[in-house]
């Protein structure tokens, strides 16, 4: 489903600055893979998704999507297949629009009519059974406009916006990070169940280890812009956070090792 | 009498000039300059195109001139990635060459004698009293605008235009072409400054190259002082505020010449200094709770001691 093929990007080129933020990745999704991603901060997870996204073009390398090459199109267009839900939930929505008009913008994604009504009858009855179906009372206040709601109600509204019409991709950036332990759980598992019930391709980066390990079906840590660990179900379910752990200090004790051999 | 009806005769058509204001200032977020050069710009084609003895195409053109101005600007913005406020003012500039030329290098020109589509009307109901059928074709045209305007803001393209300004990140994320959505909003914005700068010049048959002086400022009062009777809740209200608000200006204004508390020349300080304290009413309340709050802890403190 997505292919990433031999992606880098160095920051600031050529100045005393340069930052290499991808590194020679290379990543391949089969259709309903649900990929969580570890790595500590700097590691490129984000940059990742932003690659993807078309926050900017890459130096160099490929991204694939379902077949189509993605890697010089515009990030609005990219958007029709991808839905991506960010760390802060004022990201996704607009504060000023209500929960409907926030829904609505979102369900005309692909679709190219622009002078009929935004919220239609049809689509009011639609938005209000997906609310209903989370069970947060949202159904009942879709005129209520969106800066109004607490943290954990956008971000299920954002899942919604991003999941309304299904996404060939589904790029969660730490989604529940800003939450509360409670709404983050019950957002996480709102989040697996609209995984599971679609089939969607999903990456999702994490900086909760014991989740990422029970989460999907396969695990990747990133270092430095490269894919360091690749962790199938299989494997995963023998590991303990510890064998984790040890696992990436072993990984990067090499890399040092390697980098004093170079600098000796 | 002439005073009152003038005043809301002045106040409807110049509305709709407040509604494009509205439209970048609020509803975009976008401080948009091209203002006075896109009033101007109505004004000279509906007054040339008017003198030619076609009142209604020439505000017609009017409209079109306008939006070509706005889509302009938001080119200027988004493709060329030069700041709003540059952009604006680089239309507005060029724009006062373009109208020279439009009026043939003279700086005025006189309606009088052509027909208006002021005085078609008042040919048309000749049993009304002029100053009435004026009204009429006012409150027709803002009825006309505020009406399409709705229509428009509640459709798939309307949405992501209020989203836009709301935000913008978010609206590319649903696929939904950013650039896109500020050169069309900018474009409508300048279409009906354009249109009342083409009323206008109809309305006083007379057409003068510095008509739109300081027009970007009695815009801002307007929509200021139109939230103060509204607030911001809804786009419909806001539309409809807009007009309250320039009717109220225009009031003021009639009272404060009437009254010769200042001459007429000093009208443009006055708007200035309404719109400068209107906004900065937020940070003056966020001041004073400051301050009271430290004099209450002050005191406080002084009882515990």
């Amino acid at each position: 489903m997505l292919k990433i093929e031999n992606a880098s990007k160095v920051f600031a080129k050529g100045t005393p600055n340069a930052h290499t933020a991808l590194n020679k990745i290379n990543l391949t999704l089969a259709k309903g893979d649900f990929v969580t991603i570890l790595g500590s901060n700097g590691a490129g997870k984000s940059t990742l998704f932003n690659a993807v996204c078309g926050n900017f073009i890459l130096d160099e390398g490929r991204i694939i999507l379902d077949g189509r090459d993605m890697t010089f199109m515009s990030e609005h267009r990219r958007a029709r297949s991808i839905g991506r839900l960010f760390q802060d939930p004022m990201k996704g929505t607009a504060p000023n629009l209500t929960i409907e008009e926030n829904l609505a913008l979102s369900y005309s994604r692909g679709h190219h009519k622009y002078f009929g009504p935004a919220v239609g009858k049809k689509e009011r009855q639609l938005f209000r059974e997906r609310l209903a179906s989370f069970d947060m009372g949202l159904e009942d206040r879709m005129q209520t406009k969106m800066g109004l709601l607490s943290g954990g109600q956008r971000q299920v509204v954002t899942l919604l916006m991003s999941t309304i019409v299904l996404p060939k991709l589904l790029l969660l950036d730490e989604h529940t990070a800003a939450l509360d332990p409670a709404t983050a759980e019950k957002v996480m598992n709102i989040t697996e169940k609209i995984v599971r019930d679609n089939n969607l391709t999903t990456l999702m980066i994490t900086h909760n280890m014991s989740s990422a390990m029970i989460t999907g079906n396969r695990t990747i840590m990133l270092d430095s812009g490269e894919i360091i660990l690749d962790i199938s179900k299989e494997e995963r379910e023998k590991m303990t956070v510890d064998d984790l752990l040890k696992k990436y200090s072993e990984k990067k004790q090499k890399q040092f090792d390697n980098d004093r051999m170079l600098l000796g | 009498m002439t005073l009152l009806l003038g005043s809301l005769q002045l106040g409807l058509l110049y509305g709709i000039m407040v509604l494009g204001i509205y439209i970048s200032f609020r509803i975009l977020n976008i401080p948009d300059l091209t203002t006075e050069g896109s009033f101007t710009f109505g004004l000279v084609i509906s007054a040339l195109i008017a003198s030619k003895g076609h009142p209604f195409l020439g505000i017609l053109l009017a409209v079109a001139a306008g939006a070509a101005a706005g889509i302009i600007t938001g080119f200027l913005q988004t493709k060329c990635k030069i700041h709003p406020v540059v952009a604006g003012i680089l239309t507005m500039s060029g724009l006062y060459s373009i109208n020279l030329l439009v009026m043939g290098g003279s700086s005025n020109l006189t309606l009088l004698g052509s027909d208006t589509v002021f005085s078609v009307f008042e040919g048309m109901l000749s049993s009304v009293d002029k100053e009435i059928v004026r009204i009429i074709v006012a409150i027709a045209v803002a009825v006309i605008t505020v009406v399409i305007l709705f229509v428009f803001f509640k459709s798939h393209l309307g949405l992501a235009i209020r989203a836009t300004g709301d935000n913008a990140e978010m609206v590319s994320a649903s696929s939904i072409n950013v650039d896109g959505m500020k050169i069309t909003a900018l474009g409508i914005s300048n279409a009906l400054i354009a249109l009342c700068g083409g009323l206008i010049t109809q309305y006083q048959s007379f057409a003068d190259i510095n008509s739109g002086v300081g027009i970007l400022v009695v815009g801002l009062a307007s929509v200021i002082i139109g939230e103060l009777f509204f607030g911001r809740r809804s786009v419909v209200l806001g539309f409809i505020s807009c007009f309250v608000g320039s009717i109220v200006y225009r009031y003021i204004i009639a009272i404060a010449i009437k009254s010769e508390w200042f001459p007429a020349y000093m009208l443009k300080f006055v708007s200035a200094v309404i719109v400068a304290v209107a906004l900065a009413v937020p940070a003056i309340k966020s001041a004073l709770k400051v301050l009271s709050i430290r004099q209450s802890s002050m005191k406080g403190g002084s009882k515990n001691a």
